[in-house]
C-alpha cells in the first residue's frame, strides 16, 4: 500500500519517521516477473480507479501489466477520508454513532454497536438484555444486507449483471425493515451508549416474519444463480489464495480467515451483546481461494437468518435503554471493544479523560487488512482476476480510509 | 435502371440495418428489465417505445470531443470500418427464397469474410484512442476473435456439406421437408453459437469490453454519434448472426410439416424474422444471467477443445454426406 500521508494527513506529520518496511510475503506469494524479455516489449501501467466500474468505491490501484497479467499493484487509499476518528474527540458520546455510520457504510448498525461496547466499559453502564437482543437482531439484519451487497458487486464483478438485482431485491426489504426500526436506511445513529434509541415497532416484526418466510428460498436462488454456474465456478476456484500463515501474518479476520480454515469469530470466542445465548454455527472452508470465501459467506447470511429467528422468536421483556444521562461524562479510563462486523473483528479503542468528548478513539478496520492482503495476492494473476481477487475480499473504502 | 435497383437494394439494407437497431435496443432493454425484476424504459410513448428514439437523438444532437492525442484518421475512420462490414453483411441473408437483396452463389462465405473486418475495426478504434484500457480491450478483440473465426466456420461446414451449397438461399431451401440441420449437425449447432457470442461481443465472451475490468475496452473513448456508429454495429452484428444460426441450423424461413409452396408472398420473411428475434432474445437471456469467463479460459478452451471438435465434426459429417445416399439405397 502506498503512503497515504499525502492525503490524509496535514503537513506536519510528515517529518515523521517513514513506517516500517511492510512484512516480506511468503515465497510462493513472489512469482518471477515473466516480461521485458529478447522482444522489445513494455509493461503497461494503468490506473485501476479511484474511478473504475469495479473498485468498490474509490479505491485506486496502480497496476503494472504484462500484456494481461499483473506484474505489480499497489493499492492507494486515502480519496474517502473524512478524519473520523479525530472528529470523534468533538463530539459527545452519543453523536459518536453518526461518525461510526459513515466508516463502514454498509455495516452502520455493527460499527455503532462496536462504539457504544467501548463507551459502556469506559463509563461502566449495564445495559437491558432487550437492549442486548435488539442490537443482535439489528446486527444480524445488517449483515445479511451487507452480504447481499457483497454477493452482488462480486456477480458484477465475474461480469454477471442479473444476480445483482437480485440481491438488491431482498437487501431492500432489510433495508425496508431497518428503516421502520431505526427511521434511516443506512445513517441509523441507533445504537446508542447505554442501549439502543427506541424499541421495535410493530409493523418491523411484521416485516420480520414476512421477511424471514422468503429469505430462505431467495438464498437457495442467489446460491444456484451464481454459485452454481459453472463460468463463476471457474473464476473463482484457485484464485486468490490465501494460505492460513498468510491469513495470520496480515491480520485478516471475519469470513476471509475463516475461508482460509480458521475458525475465529468475535460472536463466538470472545462473546458481546446477547451472542452467547444464541445458537449458531461459524461456516469454515480449508480452500482459501476467491470460491471458499464465497463459500463462507453465503452459509454465514443462513447462520444470520438462523440468528434473526431465534433473536425475533426470543426476545425478552423490559426496558430497551439504560438509564443513560443526557451528557454522558465516563470517569478517566480506557476500554476496547470489538465486534464481529461484516467484514471482520471491528474493534474501538476508546480513551476517556473525564470531560463530555472522547479523549481519543482509534477504530479497527477489518477491510484495511483485507485490503492489504488482496494486494500481495496480485502479483502474478490475470487482469480480470485482480478484479475478482478484490470484490472476494469484501472492503468497503469507507471504513478503509474512515 | 440496374444502378436504381442496386441503389434501392443498398438502402433496403441500411434500412433494415437502422429499423433492427431501434427495435434491437428496445428489446434489450425490455428483456434485461424483466429478466432483472426491472420495468425497463416506461415513460416515453407506449410502454416506453420511443425510448430509443431519443436516445438516438441525443447521440446526434450530443457534442463530440476529439480526446487529445489520438490518432486522428484511425480515431474517425474506426467507426466506420466497424459499421459498414457490418451493414454489407446483409446482403447475402436470405429472407425467403426470393427476398434476398444479393443472391450470392457464395453468399456464406462472403458474409464471413466481410464480417471478419470488423476486428480490424474494433483494433483501429483501441489503437488510436490513447487509452490503455481501449488497448488491452482492441488486443482481446484480436485474440478471441481469430481464435473464434476458425471454428466457427469450420462449424458452419457440415450444413454447407450436406446441402451442397454456399449460398444461403439453397441451404434454407435443404431443410425444407428434411430435417432442421441442428439436429444432424448437434456439435456444430452448439459450436456455432458459442463461436457467434464471441464474435458478437455478448456475455459471457464480452472480452473486448468487459465493463467490470475494462471500463468500457475499445469503445471508452468514444462519444456521440461515433459511439453510437459503434454500438449500432454490434446490435448489427448480433442480428447477422442470429440470422446466419437460423439460416444454417434452425431452417430458414421454414416452418415444420408446411411445404414451402405455402408461404409464398409476405409469409416467409415474418417467419425468418420471428425466428431470428428468438434466436436474439436467447441470446439476451444469456446476456442477462451468466458471468464473464477468463480470457485465458476462453483462448484455452477454444483451440483445446472447441477445434478438435469442430475439426472432428467435420469429418463425421462428411463420411456421413457420402455414406447416406448408400444407407438410403440400402433400405430400398
Amino acid at each position: 500500500m502506498s503512503d497515504p500521508r499525502s492525503i490524509v494527513s496535514h503537513a506536519g506529520w510528515l517529518t515523521t519517521e517513514p513506517p516500517a518496511e511492510p512484512v516480506t510475503l511468503p515465497a510462493s506469494l513472489k512469482r518471477a516477473p515473466s516480461g521485458v524479455n529478447e522482444l522489445m516489449t513494455e509493461h503497461l501501467v494503468v490506473n485501476m480507479g479511484p474511478q473504475h466500474p469495479s473498485t468498490h468505491g474509490v479505491l485506486r490501484v496502480l497496476l503494472e501489466l504484462d500484456g494481461e497479467e499483473v506484474i505489480t499493484g499497489e493499492a492507494v487509499v486515502g480519496y474517502l477520508h473524512r478524519g473520523i476518528e479525530k472528529l470523534a474527540e468533538h463530539r459527545r458520546y452519543n453523536a459518536v454513532g453518526t461518525l461510526m455510520d459513515r466508516g463502514d457504510y454498509v455495516t452502520g448498525i455493527m460499527n455503532e454497536l462496536a462504539f457504544a461496547l467501548a463507551a459502556e466499559k469506559v463509563a461502566e453502564i449495564e445495559v437491558p438484555r432487550r437492549a442486548d437482543w435488539l442490537r443482535v437482531l439489528l446486527s444480524e439484519l445488517n449483515r445479511l444486507a451487507s452480504h447481499l451487497v457483497w454477493y452482488g458487486t462480486m456477480g458484477l464483478d465475474a461480469g454477471a449483471m442479473g444476480q445483482f438485482l437480485y440481491a438488491v431485491r431482498d437487501r431492500e426489504n432489510l433495508l425496508d425493515i431497518l428503516e421502520d426500526v431505526t427511521g434511516q436506511r443506512m445513517m441509523f445513529n441507533y445504537v446508542r451508549p447505554g442501549g439502543v434509541v427506541n424499541d421495535i415497532t410493530r409493523t418491523a416484526e411484521v416485516k420480520i416474519h414476512r421477511f424471514l418466510k422468503t429469505i430462505d428460498r431467495y438464498l437457495d436462488e442467489h446460491d444456484e444463480l451464481l454459485g452454481g454456474n459453472e463460468i463463476f465456478q471457474g473464476r473463482m476456484r484457485g484464485v486468490g489464495v490465501i494460505s492460513k500463515e498468510m491469513a495470520v501474518a496480515f491480520g485478516l479476520t471475519g469470513a476471509n480467515l475463516r475461508a482460509s480454515g480458521l475458525s475465529f469469530d468475535v460472536r463466538r470466542d470472545r462473546p458481546y451483546s446477547a451472542y452467547e445465548e444464541m445458537k449458531f454455527d461459524i461456516p469454515v472452508a480449508e480452500e482459501g481461494d476467491c470460491y471458499a470465501r464465497y463459500l463462507v459467506r453465503m452459509a454465514e447470511m443462513r447462520q444470520s437468518v438462523r440468528i434473526i429467528r431465534q433473536c425475533i422468536d426470543g426476545l425478552p421483556e423490559g426496558d430497551f435503554t439504560a438509564k443513560v444521562p443526557k451528557i454522558l461524562r465516563p470517569p478517566a479510563g480506557e476500554a476496547y471493544a470489538a465486534v464481529e462486523s461484516a467484514r471482520g473483528e471491528l474493534g474501538v479503542y476508546l480513551v476517556s479523560d473525564g470531560t463530555e468528548n472522547p479523549y481519543r478513539m482509534r477504530y479497527r478496520p477489518p477491510a484495511l487488512f483485507a485490503l492489504q492482503a488482496g494486494e500481495a495476492l496480485l502479483p502474478g494473476v490475470m487482469l480480470a482476476d485482480a478484479v475478482v481477487i478484490l470484490g472476494s475480499l469484501d472492503f468497503v473504502l469507507g471504513e478503509i480510509d474512515r | 435502371m440496374t444502378l436504381l435497383v442496386g441503389i434501392l437494394r443498398v438502402l433496403a439494407a441500411l434500412g433494415l440495418m437502422l429499423a433492427n437497431g431501434v427495435v434491437l435496443i428496445y428489446m434489450l432493454r425490455k428483456v434485461l428489465g424483466r429478466l432483472h425484476l426491472r420495468l425497463g424504459p416506461t415513460e416515453l410513448g407506449p410502454a416506453g417505445m420511443f425510448q430509443t428514439t431519443a436516445d438516438v437523438l441525443k447521440l446526434l444532437t450530443k457534442e463530440d470531443p476529439t480526446p487529445t492525442h489520438v490518432d486522428k484518421v484511425l480515431y474517425f475512420i474506426a467507426p466506420a470500418i466497424v459499421f459498414v462490414p457490418s451493414l454489407a453483411a446483409y446482403a447475402a441473408l436470405p429472407f425467403s427464397s426470393t427476398w434476398t437483396i444479393a443472391n450470392l452463389d457464395l453468399g456464406l462465405l462472403y458474409t464471413f469474410a466481410i464480417l471478419s473486418l470488423v476486428p480490424l475495426g474494433v483494433v483501429a478504434a483501441g489503437w488510436s484512442s490513447f487509452n490503455k484500457w481501449s488497448l488491452i480491450g482492441a488486443m482481446r478483440a484480436v485474440a478471441s476473435q481469430v481464435s473464434y473465426e476458425v471454428p466457427m466456420l469450420l462449424a458452419a461446414l457440415p450444413p454447407v456439406m450436406i446441402a451442397g451449397s454456399l449460398n444461403m438461399g439453397d441451404i434454407a431451401r435443404a431443410q425444407d421437408g428434411f430435417v432442421w440441420f441442428w439436429l444432424p449437425c448437434l456439435p456444430a449447432f452448439l459450436l456455432f453459437i458459442m463461436a457467434g457470442l464471441i464474435e458478437v461481443n455478448q456475455t459471457p465472451f464480452d472480452m473486448s469490453e468487459a465493463d467490470s475490468e475494462l471500463v468500457a475496452g475499445y469503445a471508452t473513448e468514444y462519444s456521440s454519434m461515433k459511439f453510437g456508429l459503434l454500438f449500432l454495429a454490434e446490435f448489427s452484428n448480433t442480428f447477422i448472426f442470429a440470422a446466419l444460426l437460423v439460416t444454417l441450423f434452425l431452417g430458414g424461413w421454414n416452418l415444420p410439416l408446411i411445404p414451402d409452396e405455402i408461404l409464398f408472398g409476405i409469409g416467409a420473411p415474418v417467419i425468418f424474422l420471428i425466428k431470428t428475434y428468438l434466436v436474439i432474445f436467447v441470446f439476451m437471456w444469456i446476456r442477462g444471467t451468466l458471468p464473464r469467463v477468463r480470457i485465458d479460459q476462453l483462448l484455452a478452451f477454444g483451440w483445446k477443445v472447441l477445434l478438435p471438435l469442430s475439426l472432428a465434426w467435420v469429418m463425421v459429417t462428411a463420411v456421413g454426406v457420402k455414406l447416406w445416399p448408400v444407407l438410403l439405397g440400402g433400405v430400398r
